[in-house]
């Protein structure tokens, strides 16, 4: 083990909101470490924004531009920056366990606060196991980060993200062949009552401008009820079901999105309690307008908390940030507060117009529960069939006895991409609300381990002596 | 077939299966990968099916390759490096070799 040390604060995860949490912290005076999964700071949303061209800044937009100046402003505020770092434990004393280089590292935070972000959302359609189809933040990943496009592309499901990577697609000269849109029809006729509070929200006029270029280049089937994606001669074939008609499209790459969720297995694992977000369809982390959770020593910021987008989640950052220097008794009330008015002033201008964009996007109950043929556990090659097979014959209380009946869940990604497809076929056999199914019961690691990452760790002499002969 | 919008970042010259690649610096070993026209990354333990990546943040773990005879790798968050010597994994594997 590397000499590790103890510090004010921890932060675990560089996107917009551990690097606003860092930088309000450690420029006040907190000794800081920010842990990172990634190779630079700013998460997934301003991925390599530090060093991509002019020309990839232009494609990807100005809201990611934004992300360009993340790591200069991280360096600047004094807070140590690593890395590579999968953290895999945490507990409520504020020790930090992490892999970095090979090797494990303990380190230990007076205040732990956990941004680690979303997660996709599950999306159990046929064929979504199929080698070559990708999520579309997968494809926006590979676009941002290696600068790779896709030709020939078809974008099946719902969210923002779909309808931005439609754009950058096509200012990159190869916009999808078409989008095959699983929003449910009528949803926006539903919604005209939040449609004032969205006009005068930051979402509007970006959103609209962006249906706008997309709907003008791209041909768009909306209003579609299910969907299949199977392989064919080296590509795929997208089918789909609209008005009651059958419709089959070709395509080379298959990219699907079904809106973001919070990653909760670190916030889940280390107990801090959940709540039920209805709008959004998922579970949110519980916490207070600072972001403190049920726990005392741990704060939650950005879309791992609840999904917000990226200005949100840097103003939840530095609330969170100012939250912890107060608790450590490093400013007073009266600075806390006043420093937290302008990041107030942002989250709210943001919130205003969220609640049409989740209620529009929410998906449909079936699109989460999944068809039956699809596969709804990756890791352990369980269809969603075999699901609903062991819900009606052996009904089990909730998730976790299903993970011991059929070990979905089991597998390395924890219940990441099986957790919400389980949840709704369950509430479905039983008739109840998916918010009335409680999650996987998540245990450190939250990351998978091996004995031999774990030997490299230092061992003090009561370490030896607890496990030497005599 | 994914291509390049520009050339930037020094060639780095990796095998997969013992094939000779070349990524770029930048790119991880599953943009590499796929950059290079790898289709299936990994069979699944359990009933053998092709995977490839999928989530590329670190969350799916259907990208697992071998990476220098060890197991398990996430291609998704490795950082390509040179002389990187990458197989596809084929069923269950011992993480240690």
């Amino acid at each position: 083990m590397t000499a590790e040390g103890s510090y004010d604060v921890i932060v675990i995860g560089a996107g917009p909101a551990g690097v606003a949490a860092a930088i309000a912290a450690a420029g006040r005076g907190a000794s800081v470490l920010i842990l990172d999964e990634g190779q630079a700071p700013g998460g997934q949303i301003y991925r390599n924004a530090g060093r991509a061209s002019g020309r990839l800044l232009r494609i990807l937009g100005k809201d990611y531009a934004k992300g360009a100046t993340l790591a200069d402003a991280l360096r600047a505020c004094g807070a140590e920056y690593r890395t590579g770092s999968t953290v895999w434990n945490v507990e409520r004393d504020g020790r930090v366990d992490f892999l970095a280089d090979g090797a494990s590292h303990v380190a230990h935070g007076r205040k732990i606060v956990v941004a680690t972000g979303a997660i996709e959302r599950p999306f159990p359609v046929d064929g979504w196991d199929l080698p070559g189809v990708l999520t579309v933040g997968a494809a926006q990943t590979l676009l941002k980060a290696s600068s790779m496009v896709a030709r020939g592309s078809v974008l099946v499901g719902s969210g923002p993200l779909l309808w931005l990577l439609a754009d950058q697609y096509r200012r990159a000269g190869h916009p999808p062949l078409a989008i095959v849109d699983t929003t449910p029809a009528g949803r926006l006729r539903s919604l005209l009552h939040a449609l004032p509070r969205f006009l005068v929200s930051p979402y509007a006029s970006k959103g609209v401008g962006l249906l706008w270029r997309v709907k003008r280049s791209v041909p768009v089937h909306s209003g579609v009820g299910s969907v299949r994606i199977a392989a064919e001669q080296g590509g795929f074939t997208v089918s789909f079901r609209r008005d009651a008609a059958e419709r089959t499209i070709r395509a080379d790459h298959v990219f699907v999105h079904q809106g973001v969720v919070p990653n909760i297995n670190l916030p889940n694992a280390l107990g801090c309690e959940l709540a039920w977000n209805e709008d959004q369809a998922c579970w949110d982390v519980a916490a207070d307008e600072w972001g403190h959770t049920s726990l005392s020593n741990v704060w939650i910021a950005g879309d791992g908390a609840s999904v917000g987008g990226a200005e949100a989640a840097a103003a939840r950052g530095t609330l969170a940030g100012l939250s912890c220097l107060h608790a450590l008794g490093m400013i007073d009330a009266d600075a806390r507060d006043a420093a937290a008015a302008a990041p107030r002033r942002i989250l709210q201008r943001y919130r205003s117009g969220r609640i049409m964009l989740d209620r529009l996007y929410r998906p449909g109950g079936h699109l989460v529960a999944g068809a039956p043929s699809a596969i709804a556990c990756r890791c352990e090659d369980i269809t969603v069939q075999t699901v609903r097979t062991a819900c009606a014959e052996l009904q089990p209380a909730g998730l976790n006895q299903m993970k011991v009946l059929l070990r979905c869940g089991m597998g390395p990604c924890q219940g990441r991409f099986c957790g919400s497809t389980v949840a709704a076929i369950i509430a479905q056999c039983k008739g109840v609300q998916a918010g009335d199914i409680a999650p996987y019961r998540h245990r450190f690691p939250v990351k998978p381990v091996t004995v031999a990452d774990l030997a490299t760790l230092d061992h003090s002499n009561a370490d030896r002596q607890a496990v030497a002969r005599d | 077939m994914f291509e390049r919008l520009e050339e930037s970042g020094a060639e780095i010259a990796f095998t997969f299966d013992g094939r000779p690649c070349t990524g770029r610096a930048g790119d991880s070993v599953a943009a590499a990968l796929i950059a290079n026209g790898v289709k299936v990354f990994r069979t699944t333990p359990v009933g053998g099916a092709e995977r490839s990546a999928f989530c590329m943040i670190g969350a799916c773990f259907d990208c697992l390759v071998v990476i220098d005879g060890r197991a398990s790798r996430q291609a998704c968050l490795i950082p390509l490096q040179e002389g990187m010597a990458v197989e596809r994994q084929i069923g269950r594997r011992d993480p240690a070799r």
